[in-house]
């Protein structure tokens, strides 16, 4: 580096600040300092890296030129892609908010240095907290699969069992995920999908739970849509051996449905992404584990839980602090059966900001709306020659599935053919479940009012014809 | 200078209530888009028709505020934070530094930001580009041949590492065989905690009396058992491990994988790749050294990377390129299971890259040689702070970015613990500083690292702040033990938070449990939050 290198991110890079502190420690040349490292293993010369673009207006040209390649789901285009990352209206409110600098560049603070950012998360806890009907939340994990994965985990420990009975319908990224995570620890087997009601088969559940079973997974609404309408039946089920439900959801829908705590959950886990998050190509996806207040459940999370705590004696004021941290992989090293770390705890601030602006009616409206946006667009589309919603019989929240096997098209043609039309189709399912044939998952939104189904519904008839 | 304080700063205390306790009429924050009439008479209320026991009965019992009210709660909490935009956070192994804002305006534009990561990769060209790129520019940074994006975490990075050391093994059919990894006591936890979630049996090699592991620990270690080596060099403690190629080449020839943790990577940057160093794979956190904001605790993104005869085993998908367009490349293979949904925090990625372009190669030599420049500047002062130790004074070497101080002379001298200084930086403007990970062999230990971003003037306010608290510890320590006096709160009960009976972490258990703070279990002590990183 010689001399010195000027540079707005490395003040002390420059000649005059280097000089002062290699003179003020007393040593004459900075390589000095990496007397341990041994001759051999360093780099000689510079990296092989682009030529560096210091000047701001020049880096953001350059970033912006890229970024302006892709096609996003706003302006002309429409987007009914979902499959675990939803598009929702993101309130300019929480946007303000997740980037406040003294919230998006904080991290490990302490219960003092870092209270505002504490508060928030334990609002976020507890807004979630009612949402699903439970006492406790954990602060954000990675995303819905890892939040699974660790309550199956967590369940496998409390029951002192090892298998683990998950939906035949769910997302096979999920299910892989799961299968990965648990594999020195636990079993998974998958409980069919009933063909006629696109639902969990509860006879296959009861013949294949067993007192070995240390949990039941129940997705409502389910990967490819339907609201479980069973899941009370299947909690029973579960209870009766012995083992517990681990209830997924969608948290945006819990304005109208019921949470989950009311049809028997034991956990709760689901993605906060929906709720005012972007989607950043799935770097919006952020998960949650929720539970009763019991110390057996409370000794198994592996996440950080913010406890609420009293100023001492009788004196007023309240802070919150990180609680029993003796149950993390950061206190266990080898000793872990999970671990945390850095997960996704501004997407937390985001959904306790989102969920405080939608109040008790928001949510119930935005819910009822969605569904109606939903089942209307589901009709529309089954209107359309050779084109099928089999389930349109049952009820669903956001996200059915089209079959489009009749028509004689793929739906990788379909969805070429929408992308003209500046539309990104549902997600294509012909691989992740053959037997749905040339099906697709739509998922419809408060985004789409009339016109944009209008849109749609009109781009798939031409691409059926 | 401040009554309250004595030392010209207090934090702003907005005394803010929890946001369901905030008084006032019931308003709207944000009121849901009018569903079409075209649509509601088609279809009715179908929220309504849902079976009873499915449909919710009541709605959730969220707030009910007006939206400026909403507003000014949460700015209130994010003006109690203290992230690195408004104080010298020197955190150690936290890599705190500058994220440049010109970043977040590029990420939050929605070309970038509502983008759907199933889209047809013809319409993910720029996310695919930066991707694609960025993984170039990490192997010529880390000697490798081949990275993955997907882990979100530092944490999620090593399990990751340790993923791909079992697929390896378990490919050469020694799966069942080899089922021991190796790490170190100062690596972070997440490397002896994430094999340990794999399925290994781990064993820790504690230091020697230079501070750091040695060789002969290593070779009694090794066995026809071991699957992989995996630790961060410099570790916890800023220390550089000098054997470190000879550890490589033991574990190698045993048989085993060495994995790179790089979560201490900013002072190695242009100076030494882990690929050069003999490791197979290595995971960097592009929150921590490359910039991309740390997220109040995530988002946070690893960047995982391997040799040629890993490649085959990174998680799916694998972005691909022909010379003109960019695609996704989904087929299993032999990768591992999926570890993150999607394609991982692409933002951080496109933080990351944002951040090494502005720099270029020189500059990724000045980050880490300023790092290391500013580190030995706080080392040569704290070193002469009465009640200040240094660990292992038989090793002289320069540390690189970190020091692991020890304030066990305070300690004995006057009865101020490192928790108490820690509060007590607070009153001071600065953000606290981080102790140690487990275990602390270290006693009364303090862990800085100041980073390249600091100026001279920042870095003498926090040796300003350590030489006062440690005054006052022998001349008023009650100050100091009952800190902190200016931040956004009082102390609170630590004991609290760790007692069944007493513990809420949801205002609806607080309400249902404060009945029994007054019974709290004493002893049971706690962290007070915050400082692992």
């Amino acid at each position: 580096m010689g001399d010195g290198f000027t540079h707005p991110y490395v003040p002390n890079a420059a000649p005059a600040p280097r000089r002062k502190l290699l003179d003020a420690i007393g040593v004459d040349d900075v390589t000095d300092l990496y007397a341990a490292i041994p001759e051999a293993l360093r780099v000689e010369g510079l990296l092989d890296l682009p030529p560096a673009l210091p000047g701001e207006q020049d880096l953001r040209r350059h970033l912006e030129e890229t970024v302006a390649r892709n096609r996003s789901c706003t302006g002309s285009w429409l987007n009914f892609c979902g499959a675990g990352c939803a598009q929702h209206y993101v309130p300019a409110i929480v946007d303000e908010i997740v980037h406040r600098g003294e919230l998006l560049t904080a991290y490990g603070g302490g219960t003092y240095s870092d209270h505002g950012k504490n508060q928030a998360l334990f609002e976020f806890q507890s807004l979630m907290g009612e949402l699903v009907g439970m006492e406790v939340v954990s602060t954000p994990t990675y995303d819905a699969g890892a939040a699974t994965g660790s309550a199956v985990l967590m369940a496998c420990r409390i029951g002192g069992r090892s298998r683990v009975l998950v939906p035949e319908s769910m997302s096979a990224d999920r299910r892989a995920q799961l299968r990965g995570f648990t594999k020195p620890f636990a079993t998974v087997e998958t409980v069919a999908r009933d063909p006629g009601t696109g639902l969990v088969d509860l006879a296959d559940l009861r013949g294949k739970v067993s007192g070995e079973t240390a949990a039941v997974v129940i997705e409502s609404p389910g990967y490819l849509g339907p609201i479980e309408t069973g899941a009370a039946e299947a909690a029973a089920i579960a209870h009766e051996a012995g083992a517990l439900l681990i209830a997924g959801v969608d948290p945006i829908s819990l304005g109208v449905l019921a949470a989950p705590a009311d049809w028997g959950a034991d956990l709760v886990v689901g993605d906060l992404q929906p709720l005012g998050i972007h989607m950043y190509a799935g770097g919006g996806n952020g998960g949650f584990i929720a539970s009763r207040d019991e110390a057996r459940f409370v000794a198994e999370y592996p996440s950080i839980l913010f406890s609420i705590a009293p100023a001492p004696g009788n004196a007023p004021g309240f802070g919150f602090a990180w609680s029993t941290m003796e149950r993390t992989s950061y206190d266990t090293r080898h000793d872990a059966t999970d671990y945390t770390g850095t997960t996704q705890w501004i997407w937390g601030i985001g959904a306790a900001v989102y969920l405080s602006l939608m109040g008790p009616d928001g949510m119930a409206e935005l819910g009822r709306g969605i569904m109606q946006r939903a089942c209307y667009a589901a009709e529309r589309i089954a209107d359309l020659p050779g084109v099928a919603v089999p389930h349109l019989a049952q009820p669903f929240f956001k996200e059915f599935t089209v079959d489009f096997s009749a028509t004689g098209k793929t739906v990788a043609a379909i969805n070429r053919a929408l992308l003209e039309a500046e539309i990104h189709g549902g997600k294509d399912l012909s691989g992740e479940f053959p037997a749905l044939g040339q099906s697709a998952l739509y998922c419809v939104t408060e985004l789409h009012g009339a016109a944009e189904i209008e849109r749609l519904v009109s781009a798939l008839g031409e691409a059926v014809r | 200078m401040s009554e309250r304080t004595g030392t010209g700063f207090h934090a702003a205390r907005w005394d803010e209530p929890l946001i369901d306790e905030i008084g006032g009429e019931a308003g709207r924050g944000l009121l849901p888009p009018q569903v079409d009439e075209a649509i509601a008479d088609a279809v009715g209320d179908v929220a309504a028709a849902l079976p009873e026991g499915v449909r919710r009965e009541s709605p959730p019992a969220l707030p009910a505020l007006p939206q400026h009210r909403v507003l000014r709660h949460f700015l209130r909490l994010s003006q109690m934070s203290m992230g690195f935009d408004v104080t010298a956070d020197m955190m150690g192994t936290c890599t705190m530094k500058y994220s440049p804002k010109v970043h977040e305006y590029v990420a939050r534009k929605p070309a970038f930001a509502d983008v759907h990561p199933l889209q047809d990769p013809e319409t993910l060209q720029g996310t695919l580009e930066i991707l694609y790129r960025f993984n170039r520019m990490m192997c010529a940074i880390a000697g490798m041949d081949a990275f993955t994006f997907q882990p979100a975490s530092g944490a999620q990075g090593i399990y990751t590492n340790a993923c791909l050391i079992r697929a390896w093994h378990e490919s050469r059919g020694e799966g069942e065989q080899r089922d021991e990894i190796i790490t170190t006591a100062f690596s972070h936890p997440a490397d002896a905690a994430t094999p340990a979630v794999a399925g290994f049996r781990v064993i820790t090699l504690m230091p020697g009396e230079m501070g750091f592991a040695e060789v002969d620990a290593l070779r009694a270690a090794v066995s026809e058992r071991t699957a992989g080596l995996m630790l961060t060099n410099p570790e916890d403690t800023g220390q550089y491990n000098p054997h470190i190629r000879e550890f490589v080449d033991i574990v190698h020839e045993a048989g085993g994988l060495c994995a790179y943790d790089q979560a201490n990577g900013n002072p190695l940057l242009g100076v030494v790749r882990a690929g050069d160093t003999g490791f197979d794979m290595c995971q960097f956190n592009l929150h921590k050294t490359f910039s991309a904001p740390h997220g109040a605790i995530g988002l946070g993104c690893a960047a995982v990377g391997v040799k040629a005869h890993l490649e085959r085993f990174l998680p799916r998908p694998i972005v691909t390129f022909d010379g003109e367009r960019y695609g996704l490349d989904h087929e299993p293979g032999d990768g591992i299971e999926k570890i993150r949904a999607f394609l991982g925090n692409v933002h951080a990625v496109l933080k990351a890259y944002a951040w090494v372009r502005s720099l270029g190669p020189e500059g990724l030599r000045a980050v880490a040689e300023t790092a290391v420049l500013n580190n030995n500047y706080m080392l040569h002062h704290i070193r002469q702070i009465p009640g200040v130790s240094i660990p292992w004074p038989a090793n002289t070497w320069p540390k690189l970015e970190q020091v692991r101080y020890s304030w066990e002379p305070l300690y004995e001298e006057t009865g101020v613990a490192s928790h108490d200084v820690m509060n007590r930086m607070v009153d001071f403007g600065v953000q606290h500083y981080m102790e140690s990970h487990v275990p602390m062999l270290v006693p009364q230990p303090f862990t800085l690292e100041p980073g390249e971003s600091l100026t001279i003037e920042e870095m003498d306010h926090v040796l300003d702040a350590l030489r006062r608290i440690a005054g006052e510890a022998r001349d008023v320590p009650d100050t100091v033990k009952s800190a902190p006096h200016g931040a956004a709160i009082r102390p609170v009960d630590g004991d609290v938070p760790n007692d069944p009976d007493c513990w809420a972490f949801t205002a609806r258990a607080y309400r249902r449990k404060r009945g029994n703070w007054a019974n709290v279990k004493r002893g049971a002590g706690g962290h007070g939050g915050g400082g692992y990183g």
